[in-house]
C-alpha cells in the first residue's frame, strides 16, 4: 500500500506492507536513532514523535502514521542539544543505546511542562527503561539544565 | 599514600562519545552496518532434552528468497565453548554450533538464512521437525551423579583441571581450605548455618546480542559485532568453524550494554557460518525473547553457609559450598562458582582462624548460564552477608558493629583470597562514612508509621577484584601524529562505561596534554594491541598500567627525536607536555615540530605499545545501606533511601565511578526484589520479555546517594582498582536484612516479592 507522511518535515510518499511497523520504516528512512529494545511495548527506546505526541513506534502500524508529521531525534537536533549536554556532563548517557528514547520522551516533557519537578519527571519517563545509569545521573542532568534556564531567566 | 594531585585524572570529564550518543547518531551494529545483507535466524527446540530424529527443509527452502538453511549435518564435529576467556579456557568444550542432542528449550536447531526478514519467519515455520523426545534433568539438585547426562558424548573435553566430569554431569567441583574448619566452629558459640538461593537473572542490556558479517577483500571473514572481547571472539569463531584465525578480523562497534553477558560468543556463530559458507554479508539480531531464553545470564546459585562466632560477635569460621547450575552448556561455569567463597568469605579476615570453601557446578536441562557483573561474587556475597546479620541478630549485637569488629583491613592477609595481601584498603572507612551519611542509628530501628507501614534499614559490605591475577593481558598503542596529537589504540571494549575516556585521561595525566589531545581508537583484533577484553573488572586496572607504561616509552623516544633536533644528547632534555626542553633552559623544540619531524628524514618511532599484567587483584572494597518501607498488608517494598561508599581506589572519574555504582545498585535492586527466572514443568522460562521479567524503573528506586573513600593501590594506575562489578553486589543482602528486621522473617531465595513478604508474615503470625 502507498503513503503519504511527514517525516522529520520532509514529505514523503513510500510504499509499503500493510504490516510494517513505523519503527522498521522509520529506520529504512535514514532515522536509525530509533531503537529497538522489546517487542513488548515496555521499553521506550522506540519512542517517536506523531503529531508532537510521544508514541512507541515498535507499537504503531506505519500505515497509522498516513498523513500525520513524524518526528525523530535526527528532525530534533537543536531542541535536543539545548539540555542532552547536562546529561552528558553527568555521565549519565553511558551505553547510550537508550538514549534517543528518553530524550525525545524529555522534550515531550518539557513542551508540555517546562518546569517539572523530580516526581513529574519520573513519572513522565517511566516507561523510558535504562540499564545502565540508575536514572538518578538523568535526572541530575536534566535538574541542572532547568535549573540554568531559571538562572538565564 | 601517594601523590593524588592529578591533573586529568580524578577529574570528572565528560565522555568522548558522549554527544554522538544523546544525540542518537548512527554508532552500533544495526545503524552502522548494511541494511541490505542476508537476515538470519535460528530455529529453537521446544523440548528441554531430545534427540532430532528428523529435520525436513525441503519446503522451507523453497520459500522465495530463502539462501540457505543449516543443521546439524551442516556444522564441524569439533567441539568448542562460547566462553570469552584466555585460552586454555577453564569452560569446558562442550558446545557445536548445532548439535543433533538439544538439552534446553531454546537451544538451536537450525540456522536459516533469507534475503527478507518476512521470508525468514515464513521459512522458520515450514522446517519439519521430528524429535526423540527424553527425560530432562531440571533440578539441578539432583543432577550430579543422575542417569540422565546432559553431556553422554565422547569428544567432550575440558582443557583446565577444574574438576569436571561429563559422565557425573560435573562441570566443576572443588575443595579448598585453610585452618580446621570443623574444629573452630564445633568451639564457636555460636553458629548461624542457612541456605541461600538466587536466580539465573538476565542482564537485560538494552541493545539484545547482534552481529554483522562478511568477506572482505582479502577473503576473510570480517565480523563486526557488540562484544566485549573481540580478540576470544578471533579464536572462538576460528575453533567453531574450524579454519585458521588468521582468516577471521573482528571488531567492535558501540556497545549498547554488556554487563558480561557480551563476554560470551552467544549471537556471533550463527552469521559467522552463513557467511563462510555463502560468502554473503550476514546479520543476526536477537529478539528480547532470544535474550531472556537463549543468552547467557548469571548462574543460578545456592549457597550453604556456616558461621560460626563467640558471644561478644568475634567471627572465627566461615564455611561455604556452592552449589552452582549452569544449565545446559559450561561457559564460565567453573570459573564464577569461584567467586561466591573467594570474594565474600574474606570480607571477614579480621578474626577469621578457618574457613573451607566448596563447590559443584553441574549442568542441566536449562538455558546455559554466563557471565553477569559480580560473576559469582553477587550470589556469595547474598548469602555470607545474611548468614552474618543473621548471626548478629541472634547475639543481639548490632549489625554494623559486628562487621566493623570483624572486616578485613589494610595490611593484613586474606587467606580466602588467594593469601593476596589487602594492600589498600579503606573498607573501615567506608563503613563510618555510610553510616554517618545514612544515619544509621536514627535509621535501624523499626519505626511504625501507624498505616499498616514501617520503616527500617539493612546493611551489607562487598568486594570484588581488579582482573584476573596473572592471566589478563591490557595493552595500549600511543603514538604521536601531526600537529602534536596523540591516537591511542587499545584492545579493551568501552561498553558504555567509558573506559575511552578514562584511558584517555590516564594518557593525557601522563602526557601533560588534555584529553582532547587523545583520540582513541578500539577495539578490532587486526588494528588493536592485545587486550583480553573488558571483562572481570581489570580494564582501568590493567589496560590502565600499560597505557601508563606505553606512554613512558613514547615519551623516551620523542626525546630522542628532540635531542637529535636540538643537537645535544638524550640526558641533556626533559619532556615537557607540549615541548620537549634543554634541561639547562638553553632551547625547546614543541610537539608540533616534533611530529612534522617524525614524518620526514626520521628513523626513531613516534609509536609506543606497551603491555600489562599482574599477578594481584586488589580488591576494591564498598558499604552499602538501605532504607525501605513495608507494607505489612500487601507485602510491598519501597526502597527509600540507599546509600553507598565505595573504596575504588583512585576514581579515574568521579562521575563514571558514581554512575557505574548508581546503575549497579539498581540493577541490585531488580535482582533482590523482582527479577524471577521460573521454569514451566517442560523446562520453558516463563519470564521471557519485559513484560514478565521486571527490571527497575525510574520509580522503584528512592533516594541514591554514593561517595568514595580512596585508598591508594600502589600496583594500579594512578592508585585506581576497580569499579564496574562491585557496586551490583550490596543491595540483595542489605534488602534481604532490612525485610527481616522489618517483619522477623528471613527471606534466603530471591527474588524478595511482596507475594513472599506476605507469606513470610502470615506464616510467622500462624
Amino acid at each position: 500500500m502507498e503513503i503519504k507522511l511527514t517525516l522529520n518535515g520532509k514529505p514523503l510518499t513510500a510504499e509499503i506492507d500493510a504490516d510494517t511497523l513505523l519503527i522498521d520504516f522509520v529506520r529504512a528512512h535514514g532515522c536509525d536513532s530509533v531503537k529497538r529494545g522489546c517487542e513488548t511495548a515496555n521499553c521506550g527506546l522506540c519512542t517517536v514523535l506523531m503529531d508532537g505526541t510521544p508514541v512507541l513506534s515498535c507499537s504503531v502500524l506505519a500505515a497509522r502514521a498516513a498523513g500525520h508529521h513524524v518526528q525523530t531525534l535526527e528532525g530534533l537536533q537543536a531542541e535536543a542539544e539545548d539540555f542532552v549536554g547536562f546529561i552528558a556532563d553527568q555521565g549519565a548517557e553511558q551505553c547510550g543505546f537508550c538514549n534517543p528514547g528518553f530524550v525525545m520522551n524529555t522534550i515531550a516533557l518539557l513542551r508540555e511542562n517546562p518546569d517539572p519537578t523530580d516526581d513529574e519527571i519520573r513519572a513522565y519517563l517511566a516507561g523510558n527503561l535504562c540499564r545502565c545509569s540508575g536514572y538518578e545521573g538523568q535526572l541530575r542532568g536534566i535538574r541542572a539544565y532547568l535549573d540554568s534556564r531559571k538562572g538565564d531567566a | 599514600m601517594a601523590e593524588t594531585n592529578f591533573r586529568v585524572v580524578n577529574q570528572p570529564v565528560r565522555k568522548k562519545d558522549a554527544m554522538q550518543l544523546l544525540l542518537g547518531k548512527p554508532a552500533y551494529v544495526d545503524d552502522v552496518t548494511p541494511h541490505d545483507c542476508l537476515v538470519v535466524k535460528v530455529l529453537r527446540s521446544p523440548h528441554a532434552h531430545a534427540l532430532i530424529e528428523e529435520i525436513n527443509t525441503d519446503i522451507a527452502c523453497k520459500v522465495p528468497g530463502i539462501e540457505c538453511i543449516f543443521t546439524y549435518k551442516d556444522v564441524p564435529q569439533k567441539r568448542f565453548t562460547m566462553a570469552g576467556q584466555t585460552f586454555p579456557e577453564p569452560s569446558p568444550y562442550d558446545r557445536l554450533i548445532l548439535d543433533q542432542r538439544v538439552r534446553f528449550v531454546g537451544d538451536a536447531v537450525a540456522i536459516v538464512a533469507g534475503e527478507t526478514e518476512k521470508a525468514v519467519d515464513k521459512a522458520l515455520k515450514l522446517i519439519k521437525m521430528k524429535y526423540q523426545v527424553l527425560e530432562p534433568v531440571l533440578d539441578f539438585h539432583t543432577a550430579k551423579d543422575n542417569k540422565i547426562l546432559v553431556h553422554p558424548e565422547d569428544n567432550w573435553r575440558s582443557l583446565c583441571p577444574v574438576g569436571a566430569d561429563n559422565q557425573r554431569n560435573l562441570c566443576a567441583s572443588e575443595c579448598g581450605s585453610h585452618g580446621d574448619v570443623d574444629a573452630v566452629l564445633a568451639d564457636c558459640d555460636e553458629v548461624v548455618e542457612h541456605t541461600y538461593h538466587t536466580k539465573a537473572c538476565q542482564q537485560a542490556m538494552m541493545e539484545t546480542f547482534r552481529t554483522y558479517t562478511e568477506i572482505d577483500h582479502y577473503g576473510r571473514l570480517h565480523i563486526i559485532s557488540s562484544t566485549q572481547i573481540v580478540f576470544h571472539v578471533r579464536r572462538i569463531i576460528a575453533n567453531a568453524l574450524d579454519i585458521p584465525k588468521s582468516k577471521i578480523h573482528v571488531e567492535k562497534t558501540r556497545i549498547g550494554g554488556g554487563f558480561g553477558a557480551k563476554q560470551t560468543v552467544v549471537a556471533e556463530v550463527y552469521p559467522a557460518l552463513v557467511t563462510w559458507k555463502t560468502g554473503k554479508a550476514a546479520k543476526m539480531i536477537y529478539s528480547r525473547e532470544e535474550c531472556q531464553i537463549a543468552g547467557s545470564p548469571r548462574h543460578e546459585m545456592e549457597v550453604k553457609v556456616r558461621v560460626g562466632a563467640n558471644k561478644d560477635g568475634v567471627i572465627r569460621a566461615i564455611d561455604v559450598y556452592t552449589l552452582s547450575n549452569t544449565g545446559a552448556f559450561g561457559e564460565h561455569g567453573p570459573t564464577t562458582v569461584g567467586l561466591s567463597g573467594h570474594k565474600s568469605i574474606p570480607l571477614y579476615t579480621g578474626n577469621l582462624e578457618a574457613h573451607r570453601f566448596a563447590y559443584d557446578v553441574v549442568y542441566t536441562n536449562v538455558q546455559a548460564a554466563g557471565a553477569y557483573r559480580g560473576y559469582g561474587a553477587t550470589q556469595g556475597i547474598f548469602a555470607v552477608e545474611s548468614a552474618v546479620s543473621e548471626l548478629a541478630d541472634r547475639l543481639g549485637i548490632d549489625p554494623v558493629a559486628i562487621r566493623e569488629r570483624n572486616m578485613v583491613r589494610e595490611g593484613q592477609i586474606m587467606h580466602a583470597y588467594y593469601n593476596e595481601l589487602a594492600s589498600a584498603c579503606a573498607l573501615d572507612r567506608c563503613m563510618a562514612r555510610c553510616k554517618e551519611l545514612f544515619g544509621w542509628n536514627e535509621k535501624y530501628p523499626v519505626r511504625d508509621m501507624g498505616n499498616g507501614k514501617v520503616r527500617t534499614a539493612g546493611v551489607a559490605m562487598a568486594m570484588q577484584g581488579s582482573g584476573i591475577s596473572g592471566v589478563d593481558v591490557g595493552s595500549a598503542t600511543i603514538k604521536l601524529s601531526d600537529e602534536g596529537f596523540y591516537n591511542l589504540s587499545i584492545g579493551a571494549a568501552d561498553m558504555g562505561t567509558g573506559c575511552d575516556t578514562i584511558l584517555a585521561q590516564m594518557a593525557a595525566e601522563c602526557l601533560d596534554c588534555s584529553v582532547d589531545d587523545i583520540a582513541v581508537f578500539g577495539a578490532d583484533s587486526d588494528a588493536s594491541p592485545y587486550d583480553s577484553g573488558s571483562y572481570a573488572s581489570s580494564t582501568t586496572y590493567i589496560t590502565g598500567k600499560a597505557v601508563e607504561k606505553a606512554c613512558a616509552q613514547l615519551k623516551e623516544n620523542l626525546c630522542k627525536i628532540a635531542a637529535g633536533m636540538l643537537d645535544c644528547g638524550v640526558d641533556e632534555v626533559e619532556f615537557a607536555g607540549r615541548a620537549v626542553r634543554k634541561l639547562d633552559g638553553t632551547g625547546e623544540v614543541s610537539l608540533f615540530d616534533i611530529a612534522t619531524k617524525s614524518m620526514c628524514g626520521n628513523e626513531t618511532s613516534v609509536q609506543a605499545t606497551a603491555s600489562h599484567t599482574s599477578p594481584v587483584s586488589p580488591p576494591p572494597f564498598m558499604v552499602g545501606m538501605v532504607e525501605i518501607e513495608l507494607d505489612k498488608e500487601t507485602g510491598q517494598v519501597d526502597v527509600l533511601d540507599y546509600v553507598a561508599v565505595v573504596d575504588c581506589g583512585t576514581p579515574v572519574n568521579p562521575n563514571l565511578a558514581r554512575v557505574q555504582t548508581e546503575g549497579g545498585i539498581v540493577q541490585g535492586i531488580g535482582m533482590a526484589l523482582f527479577e524471577d527466572v521460573t521454569y514451566e514443568p517442560t523446562g520453558r522460562i516463563a519470564e521471557n520479555s519485559f513484560m514478565q521479567y521486571k527490571i527497575p524503573t525510574r520509580l522503584d528506586m528512592g533516594k541514591l546517594r554514593v561517595e568514595f573513600e580512596s585508598s591508594y593501590e600502589q600496583s594500579g594506575p594512578f592508585g585506581a582498582k576497580s569499579i564496574g562489578e562491585i557496586v551490583i553486589n550490596t543491595p540483595s543482602p542489605a534488602l534481604a536484612h532490612a525485610i527481616a528486621h522489618a517483619t522477623g522473617v528471613w527471606h534466603r531465595e530471591l527474588p524478595i516479592t511482596p507475594e513472599k513478604v506476605l507469606w513470610g508474615i502470615k506464616k510467622g503470625q500462624a
